[in-house]
């Protein structure tokens, strides 16, 4: 059996109704799945013998501006026994933007959800230390969220005195 | 023709307390690098063999702010990193200049954004601008004699209401 039928078939016998959403263009496999499932998917994925996600590479976030759940949470994860990437997504909702933290399982997640939180706002409950990576802290905005002018807000970065 | 040929003839020159100093500050001016990005690799090459910025009297570039005298500012400067670029002037002492080098520090460049700062004039009284994303070594050592023409005008009562630094209390 194909490796990407491999993990649907294994995800939809285990998780059921709560994989909403599989895609797969241009050879790279994108899964969709309910936002309260998404660390017992995470964990799934890392220890089945046949997967073995054991890597994450990268966590971050779309904002949809318009759409009712404005924002999608996209992780990369990576295989070294089958050599694969795979997507794993999930939508959230604005008010509030919260989801399950899995830095508990892949620890490399803990400063991407944080850069995560400090570009787009989204709050990553159970995170151990949950601060912003780029940005001073005590600045109020979220730069990459849509609503954000390009040029900043004025007077929301400090400036030393001028001379 | 330079300052040998004058001495040969009568062992003496006569010239002002004033000239003689911004000579001689002019032709030792120690550049504190603030090679933040890519322009501090032109920086550095301004200072190799190839181009050579000690011909100017600016080969010492001294990584402590203290024993400097101008400040190249080379890179983008980020709001955060402003902050830390206006603490090391700050303890640079007086007569100091400020060269901003590269579009970037100039006006913001290409970075037309919310973290980079739009022109470092905005908080650090800059005296030459340097054109170029990242400007070549010639145009880095066209700005330093700029500086250094800049000097050579100079008087000693044009740094005579500079306060000096108070000392750091300490209370324990």
């Amino acid at each position: 059996m194909e490796l990407k039928e491999l993990i649907v078939e294994k995800l939809k016998k285990n998780f059921g109704e709560s994989v909403e959403e599989v895609t797969d263009f241009r050879d790279d496999l994108s899964i969709t799945v309910s936002t309260n499932k998404i660390v017992d998917v995470a964990k799934f994925l890392k220890e089945d013998d046949d997967l073995l996600f054991v890597m994450c590479k990268d966590v971050t976030a779309i904002d949809w501006a318009k759409r009712k759940k404005r924002f999608t949470v996209v992780y990369h994860v990576y295989s070294f026994k089958n050599n694969y990437t795979l997507r794993i997504k999930t939508n959230i909702d604005e008010n509030p933007p919260k989801l399950d933290s899995v830095s508990s399982i892949w620890l490399s997640a803990n400063w991407y959800e944080r850069e995560t939180y400090d570009m787009y706002g989204i709050i990553f409950t159970n995170h151990p230390d949950l601060r912003r990576t780029y940005m001073p802290e005590g600045f109020q905005y979220h730069p990459l969220r849509k609503d954000f002018p390009v040029l900043g807000i004025p007077g929301s970065l400090p400036l030393p005195e001028k001379i | 023709m330079g300052l040998e040929a004058k001495l040969q003839q009568d062992g003496f020159i006569t010239t002002t307390i004033d000239s003689i100093i911004a000579w001689a500050r002019k032709s030792s001016v120690w550049p504190m690098p603030m090679g933040i990005s890519c322009c501090a690799i032109e920086m550095i090459a301004a200072a190799d063999p190839k181009y050579d910025l000690a011909r100017f009297g600016s080969e010492v570039m001294r990584f402590t702010p203290r024993q400097c005298d101008l400040m190249i500012v080379a890179g983008t400067v980020t709001y955060k990193m402003a902050q830390v670029v206006r603490r090391i002037y700050d303890q640079m002492p007086e007569p100091k200049w400020v060269i901003a080098m590269g579009a970037c520090t100039s006006s913001g460049g290409m970075y037309r954004s919310y973290n980079v700062v739009q022109g470092i004039d905005q908080f650090l009284p800059v005296d030459v601008y340097t054109a170029g994303c990242p400007p070549r070594p010639e145009n880095l050592i066209n700005a330093v004699m700029t500086i250094q023409k800049k000097i050579s005008k100079t008087r000693a009562r044009d740094f005579q209401d500079i306060p000096m630094p108070k000392p750091e209390t300490v209370n324990n």
